[in-house]
């Protein structure tokens, strides 16, 4: 509790006290004077500050200030002689605005702390000792010690120690990431039982805690269309109460006298004035909307940090917004639904002595100079470790594959009957695709339509007899084992289309789209044909489109789409820097959980507003037939705005799975 | 450029709402964010204006809500 909020409460204690010793007062001994200063005593301590705000906001030239019409709701009171009743609207509403600010300032305070990745510390190893200093003093390229269970202050690389860290503050799920010498690591990690010492990489306003902090702060400043309704709702709701409220204080009793003046009535009809004032006075007391203006925002804030408690890290409420409303999702293939690291899925051995482990081995032989991914695949395919010594010379054919001459040593083992070990000769293999072969005059088997196929042949270098067969590997980006189950999720969140766009061959698109139940796909699209597929797409989409990428080379298509998301964006900031929503890990049922939090924010958004606008209007209508009491007028203003706030509160709790039943 | 100006104890999203109002109506100043949420109050300026703007904030502040700090970052 605030210093401002400790005092506000001890004014309405005292106050309370007086009013309830005025009470007493009233009850037994029935004099009015004496009383009445007790009561404006009473009303004074409790709302002083009200009455202190009206006048300067009104010599600032405010005239529909809540501050203001409360004074002319409760003076009013006093006026027509319930002074009773003017002490305990003042009471409630003080009370009311009490709560409202503690129910805020708890509520900012449990959604820092669902973000809270901040470090405190770090310790930097500066002239020969161990310094503890602010994360915002360690400079690039100096050294600190991260202890186990402590936080990684800043982005760096690992120098010394190994551990495993616990990354659930940032992608909120509790798999542990296992670092060692040379590992980068990422700020805001928490460090298990190693100790590790690091070489800053990144000063802290540029490490990744810093980034993420912002762009959650951030996110409270792009609003929601729906907030920017209440904004303007709220502009114009209170002139029009006010006016409402003259117009039944005046209107009624003029018609009433008019009405018998003119014998429409008899002329003995009572004008009233003093009850119609009361309601119209009760009318200034629902005047302020508050509970919208305070509770809607709330929300959205509340659904941003559950969301970035679960990793999802979203730019705005705008985005939340959006995001509720949508059917279609658009994703790339590779990276977003494939793991983006290519592997071996089939391995066919052809002739007798040839089997997949040495098929494989020479491939891997073959290959052992190469960084391409399919290079890398196939030497992660081969169980024996390569030894480079044993290949004499190399040739890349960039497009076709890779010529490899072997040194005499040993491979009459693993070639059999191709090649046998003659003194002067050595062998040599081809790696490559199907025009390879065909070029040198090797027949190759029709190979496994999906994926990268790799023809292997071998022969003696030099020798005049054709190149033997002797098989091929299919190499194939893997599919997320989770992809599958994930989709499913989509759909039964109520995503009603679901494309899939890839630069990929035909073959391999199909068979992607197939294992993961996407009935569309479009293949063999360039950079700027994903762009043109993609205005197509969003002219054919009734609701909201969202596209799904690893965020890396998407940034036209990010540019276009209402919202992009994108994947995997621990330790990737391009992929933070581009998207509307990042998911901090590789799960896309990660944005099954994401509509799942948009859709509860929004339905509690509306809940929120029918409701209060729904008690408003009721009370008003009630209190202009003479039904309402100030009293109830004073619930319809801060209770409904504090149980409005506590409606709020349950965006922020994101349940882990699917929802039950 | 853009400023970032922070409301300390403000509480009272009408407030807010007015206080977001009058600063952008500010000269140089092309929007003005207050998010009640964090009590930051973000606006854009033109790079001349920038100066003078701390001031003009707090003169605002000031009027809507006496007690509230506003604290340049």
């Amino acid at each position: 509790m605030t210093r401002k909020l400790k005092k506000r409460l001890y004014k309405i204690l005292i106050g309370a006290v007086l009013f309830a010793v005025a009470m007493w007062m009233d009850h037994a001994c029935k004099v009015n004077f004496p009383n009445l200063l007790l009561y404006l005593a009473a009303y004074g301590v409790i709302g002083g500050d009200v009455v202190k705000k009206a006048v300067r906001n009104i010599a600032g030239g405010q005239i529909f200030d809540e501050n203001f019409l409360m004074l002319i709701a409760t003076v009013g009171a006093f006026l027509v002689g319930e002074y009773h009743e003017a002490v305990v609207v003042m009471l409630f509403y003080q009370v009311g605005e009490w709560f409202q600010s503690y129910a805020v300032g708890r509520s900012r305070k449990s959604i820092r702390e669902l973000m809270d990745i901040r470090p405190d510390f770090a310790r930097v190893l500066r002239e020969g000792g161990e310094n503890t200093v602010e994360p915002e003093e360690v400079k690039a390229g100096e050294c600190i010690l991260v202890r186990p269970g402590e936080r990684i202050p800043l982005d760096g690389t690992v120098l010394e120690g190994s551990s495993s860290l616990d990354t659930k503050a940032l992608t909120g799920e509790s798999l542990p990431r296992d670092v060692m010498k040379g590992s980068e690591v990422i700020s805001g990690c928490i460090n298990g039982q190693g100790m590790l010492m690091i070489q800053v990489t990144k000063e802290f306003s540029q490490s990744t805690v810093s980034k993420i902090l912002e762009l959650v702060e951030n996110a409270a400043s792009q609003k929601a269309v729906t907030e920017r309704f209440i904004s303007r709702f709220a502009r114009y709701y209170t002139p029009v109460v006010v006016i409402l409220a003259v117009i039944l204080a005046v209107l009624p009793p003029l018609i009433i006298t008019l009405a018998s003046a003119i014998q429409l009535l008899p002329p003995e009809a009572d004008a009233a004035p003093g009850m119609w004032l009361y309601r119209a006075l009760t009318f200034l007391v629902i005047s302020c909307p508050c509970a919208l203006v305070i509770s809607v925002p709330l929300s959205f804030f509340g659904g941003l940090g559950g969301a970035g408690k679960a990793g999802i890290l979203i730019k705005g409420s705008n985005f939340l917004e959006i995001l509720s409303g949508a059917d279609t999702i658009v994703c790339d293939k590779t990276g977003t639904l494939t793991k983006g690291n290519f592997a071996v899925t089939k391995t066919v051995a052809v002739g007798q002595n040839m089997s997949e482990e040495k098929l494989l081995l020479l491939s891997a032989y073959a290959e052992c100079y190469s960084n391409h991914p399919i290079a890398v695949a196939l030497r992660e395919a081969c169980k024996t470790p390569v030894d480079p010594d044993r290949v004499a010379q190399v040739e890349e054919l960039p497009g076709y594959g890779v010529r490899a001459v072997l040194k005499n040593d040993g491979w009459e083992v693993a070639l059999g009957d191709i090649w046998d070990g003659a003194a002067g000769t050595v062998p040599e293999i081809l790696v490559g695709n199907e025009t390879l072969m065909t070029q040198q005059g090797v027949a190759v088997e029709p190979g496994d339509s999906a994926g990268t196929v790799c023809h292997v042949a071998a022969g003696t270098q030099g020798g005049t007899a054709d190149k033997v067969y002797l098989g091929y590997i299919v190499i194939e980006d893997q599919i997320k084992e989770e992809a599958a189950a994930a989709i499913e999720e989509w759909k039964a969140e109520g995503i009603k289309r679901i494309v899939m766009l890839t630069g990929d061959r035909e073959e391999a698109a199909k068979e992607v789209a197939q294992k993961l139940g996407i009935s569309e796909y479009r293949a063999r699209l360039l950079p700027d044909q994903k762009v043109e597929a993609m205005e197509k797409l969003l002219e054919e989409t009734e609701g909201k489109l969202i596209f799904v990428g690893d965020g890396m080379n998407d940034a036209p298509v990010l540019a276009r789409v209402d919202i992009g998301i994108a994947m995997g964006g621990l330790g990737c900031d391009a992929a933070i820097e581009a998207a509307d929503i990042v998911i901090m890990n590789d799960r896309l049922s990660k944005i099954a959980q994401a509509l799942r939090i948009s859709r509860k924010t929004l339905v509690i958004v509306k809940e929120n507003i029918v409701f209060a606008i729904g008690v408003k209007v009721a009370v008003l209508g009630l209190a202009a037939l003479g039904m309402a009491s100030m009293w109830a007028a004073v619930f319809a203003d801060v209770g409904v705005a504090f149980l409005a706030i506590l409606n709020a509160m349950r965006a922020m709790h994101v349940s882990e799975g699917k929802k039950k039943g | 450029m853009k400023k970032v100006f922070i409301l300390e104890d403000l509480d009272c999203a009408h407030c807010a709402a007015l206080i977001e109002e009058e600063v952008g109506k500010l000269t140089g100043v092309s929007k003005s964010t207050v998010a009640l949420l964090t009590q930051k109050l973000t606006v854009e300026v033109e790079d001349d204006k920038a100066a003078g703007l701390l001031g003009q904030v707090k003169k605002i502040v000031k009027k809507y809500e006496p007690d509230v700090e506003v604290l340049e970052k």
